[in-house]
């Protein structure tokens, strides 16, 4: 259900996610306490290539992650067929990645 | 029976493998009283029927395992008074083993699995050879040392959620296993059984609960021993680029 490539992807993802995490609530809080509006968010994030490494890599490892995640939650809870579950895990990967990075585009393009 | 005994509220699971429930029996409470000492009273004085499974009586064969209050114990080396729920016990078959009858699980998968993570020794010498010298501090004998003493008993497959959630899990007996034998320098087979347990069924579904290092009798750690396979074939991988 969980071989040695969806373990390493999983275990890779997470050492990339750790201080991405870390980053992402230290904005949300600077923002927050900062009283940033959404114009001066954009204003910083627009453009920058920086912002959009930083979130295109955490909406990657976030897709890799979540996906294999829930694939062992889904097979045990549900008992899944391996193919139902490779099923699920590229329809949520995948529709993690589109989602994430549409978000993404929407700050930084 | 002596009305001025104390006495212990017991409730055994009877049934097959078609279903079952609880029976109540009044056991005498005795000092120095182990949980197989219950059991053998109810079957010699009030259920001569009962089924039940044990060897030894001294925590070395495995047989007894089964599940007292809820958790799973080897029988013979459990005292009464250290689980009793107030004058209350109750006894099952082990969790995570299809029932033969009463309090004797079928055992036949949690061996299958022993196989299936190529736990087997694969000797590299015959018998006309030497002895091999195997230093007692060489790091990976002091490795093996600490998984070694397992004696069968299935009590950490019967405590783990792991293979109760995914049944075709190995399970910690078996990759502890095999953990011993990827730090046995006589065996022989370390890159067929480093395949085997990391399989779609093997050491990558551990969740490090650790319910197996909780209740291993032996007090061993099958987390740890599954937490190097893991690292073994994550090394082997980068190594040689196999993978599955």
């Amino acid at each position: 259900m969980i071989g040695l490539r969806l373990y390493l992807a999983q275990r890779i993802s997470a050492m990339i996610l750790a201080p991405l995490v870390l980053g992402h609530i230290a904005t949300m809080i600077y923002a927050v306490q900062n009283g940033l509006s959404a114009a001066e968010i954009l204003g910083r994030t627009q453009g920058s290539f920086w912002w959009g490494a930083f979130y295109g890599l955490f909406v990657a490892a976030v897709s890799v992650h979540a996906a294999i995640g829930l694939r062992a939650i889904a097979y045990e809870t549900f008992g899944l067929p391996s193919r139902w579950l490779d099923v699920l895990t590229w329809v949520v990967g995948i529709s993690l990645f589109l989602l994430g990075s549409r978000a993404v585009a929407a700050v930084v393009l | 029976m002596d009305q001025n005994v104390e006495r212990l509220q017991v409730r055994v699971w009877r049934g097959n493998a078609n279903g079952g429930g609880y029976r109540s029996y009044e056991v005498p409470a005795q000092q120095s009283q182990t949980v197989l000492d219950v059991v053998t009273w109810i079957q010699q004085n009030a259920e001569p029927t009962l089924t039940y499974r044990f060897a030894c009586r001294v925590g070395m064969c495995g047989s007894c395992a089964m599940m007292v209050n809820g958790e799973p114990r080897w029988t013979c080396r459990t005292h009464v008074k250290k689980v009793l729920d107030g004058r209350q016990l109750e006894i099952a078959p082990l969790r995570n083993l299809p029932v033969i009858k009463d309090l004797a699980t079928d055992m036949a998968a949690f061996f299958d699995k022993w196989t299936r993570a190529e736990g087997v020794f694969h000797p590299t010498a015959t018998r006309a050879d030497a002895i091999a010298p195997i230093v007692p501090d060489d790091p990976m004998r002091v490795l093996a040392n600490e998984a070694i003493e397992c004696i069968n008993c299935a009590v950490c497959y019967a405590a783990c959620d792991t293979v109760a959630a995914n049944p075709e899990y190995l399970g910690p007996a078996a990759l502890n296993r095999a953990w011993t034998l990827q730090n046995d320098e006589r065996d022989s087979a370390y890159a067929g059984r480093l395949s085997a347990v990391s399989s779609g069924d093997g050491c990558f579904n551990c969740h490090s609960h650790q319910s197996c290092m909780t209740y291993c009798p032996n007090e061993l750690n099958p987390t740890a021993s599954i937490a190097g396979l893991k690292r073994l074939s994550a090394a082997s991988f980068f190594k040689g680029g196999r993978g599955r």
